[in-house]
């Protein structure tokens, strides 16, 4: 199905719940409806998306927004989607991790990197960074620490600056 | 004495947390495996990662999108040209720009030479991992040769910064084709040497046959992409489903599990899936020589690299399965954000799922069938 396609027939199962970004060929919807969508996302046969390819977690600049990108294929159908939901800093987003496994370290990267908070996630817990660390680092207001249990962190960048 | 050996209170029964790595030689770089066993079989293991991470994200924030690739190049070492092709062929989507033909053959050529250079690797350290030596030192010589290739290509062996958004960054050297197919010649028979040495090698099968079955339903829903996914027989190729550059052109045969020395999906599928892709590759870049055309490789470089405000998800086919980049622009020469979609990322993460129920040793083999990379897992 084309994108048109694919939105014409949530629209029709979920009337208001969806909404596109103009020019954009994404779909957005809030937090508190994203599981509802999700399950209809894979469990419908004429959707059917069984694989989730990525989540990219990104910040809307404004200091409280943040943003996670859902990037589906349908390998059965071949056919393709993006879903945005939208967070204000602190408000969970549902885990999608029990419809698709993939989300599962995708979401804890989303939460290490950016501070995007997932409800009911199996085993929620930073991924890539060690758990002690402060701050979510891909966040634009994020400042470099001076100390990591302190020890001073070096801050020379004459190499390559 | 023979009383109390008997006695079941005395004997510590419970479960045992075992660490394997981040200094292990067979988790193929700093990758620490928790393993949960009950004496030797496996009932969990969490993967800790993060090791090598480089913050391959956080620098791209301040990085022009020319300056990114030396970035992408260290992320997945063993296929560079594949990460630099994957970046540059999602930047230009967001430019929307038309390459000149000849750069598009050049960039097939080059990257099917970088799959059998990478399977090279993958194929010889999974003999590695199950015992078997000899392959290993073959499949480097090979890979050798493939890596002169490059060097007579752009002067680096590893990382080569070769593939730019809008073209490449030199034409081919001379005499590159006749070496090249030279090369080729002499390559195909050595996969019917590897399928003597190691393939068909009893203990081989053995070690590795029926080992960690990947159900394919299983492994799309972990994400769980490339060679991994199709020795589970699900067709899903990115050259095919969704032909990006010329694959288009060409004529050649996705290779499937078929489950041969046992059930389908298991180690030793995942392992022939690579060995029948190298032929493959060898078919594509015998039909590019064959049809390249002559022309300027730089006409399509943009003097600056600055798309217009957007966002893209580019996708690519690399070694390791289904590479992603996210890039969103807000019309400066500085991308806002680039996030990269790893495929070893999510093929490691259903190693818990399969190996379930097996023995530490199989793990290995399991791990080793895999065909991860810390580098483009952590980034």
């Amino acid at each position: 199905m084309t994108f048109l396609e694919i939105t014409k027939y949530i629209e029709s199962k979920f009337p208001e719940m969806i909404s596109i970004p103009e020019g954009k060929e994404v779909i957005q919807v809030a937090p508190e409806n994203w599981l509802e969508l999700a399950s209809l996302l894979k469990d419908d046969d004429s959707l059917h998306f069984d694989y989730l390819m990525c989540i990219s977690a990104y910040d809307k600049g404004d200091n409280k927004t943040y943003g996670a990108a859902y990037n589906f294929y349908s390998v059965k159908l071949n056919h393709y989607i993006e879903v945005r939901v939208e967070a204000e800093d602190g408000t969970p987003i549902p885990s999608v991790a029990g419809l698709w496994r993939a989300a599962d370290w995708h979401e804890r990267e989303a939460y290490d990197m950016m501070g995007l908070q997932f409800e009911n996630h199996p085993d929620f817990k930073r991924i890539l960074l060690s758990e002690d660390w402060d701050g979510y680092p891909l966040r634009k207001n994020y400042t470099e620490p001076d100390y990591y249990h302190g020890m001073p962190v070096p801050k020379d960048k004459s190499y390559w600056e | 004495m023979d009383d109390q050996l008997l006695d079941k209170s005395v004997i510590e029964t419970g479960e045992m947390v075992l660490n394997m790595g981040p200094q292990h030689p067979s988790t193929h770089g700093v990758l620490r495996l928790k393993i949960h066993t009950d004496g030797e079989i496996v009932s969990k293991i969490e993967p800790i990662i993060g090791y090598l991470h480089r913050c391959f994200e956080k620098h791209c924030e301040k990085l022009s999108y020319e300056q990114i690739v030396p970035f992408t190049d260290r992320c997945d070492y063993l296929a560079s040209m594949h990460m630099d092709h994957a970046y540059s062929l999602s930047v230009e989507k967001l430019l929307d720009i038309e390459l000149p033909e000849r750069v598009e053959y050049i960039r097939v050529i080059i990257s099917e030479l970088q799959r059998i250079a990478s399977h090279l690797v993958a194929v010889g350290t999974f003999g590695l991992d199950v015992g078997a030596i000899t392959p290993f030192t073959w499949t480097i010589r090979d890979r050798e040769r493939v890596l002169d290739l490059f060097e007579a290509l752009c002067g680096a062996r590893l990382l080569y910064n070769y593939i730019w958004p809008g073209g490449v960054s030199h034409d081919l050297p001379p005499k590159f084709l006749e070496r090249t197919l030279e090369f080729l010649d002499y390559f195909d028979p050595q996969i019917d040497e590897l399928n003597n040495l190691l393939t068909t090698n009893k203990i081989f099968i053995e070690r590795t046959a029926d080992v960690g079955v990947l159900p394919p339903e299983v492994g799309i829903n972990y994400g769980v992409t490339g060679p991994s996914l199709r020795g589970s027989g699900v067709n899903f190729d990115l050259r095919k489903n969704e032909p990006y550059s010329i694959y288009s052109k060409f004529d050649f045969e996705v290779p499937l599990g078929e489950g041969l020395m046992g059930t389908l999906g298991d180690t030793w599928d995942r392992y022939y899936v690579r060995v029948l892709e190298m032929r493959e590759s060898a078919k594509i870049i015998r039909q590019a020589i064959k049809q390249l055309p002559a022309g300027d490789v730089h006409a399509a470089l943009p003097k600056k690299v600055r798309p217009n405000a957007g966002e893209v998800y580019g996708r690519y086919e690399s070694a390791r399965g289904d590479v992603g980049f996210y890039i969103i622009s807000n019309g400066k020469n500085i991308p806002l954000r680039v996030k990269m979609r790893s495929p070893a990322f999510c093929n490691l993460s259903v190693l818990s799922e399969i190996s379930e129920g097996w023995m530490i040793s199989d793990v290995i083999a399991i791990l080793g069938s895999l065909d991860i990379v810390l580098g483009e897992i952590d980034r």
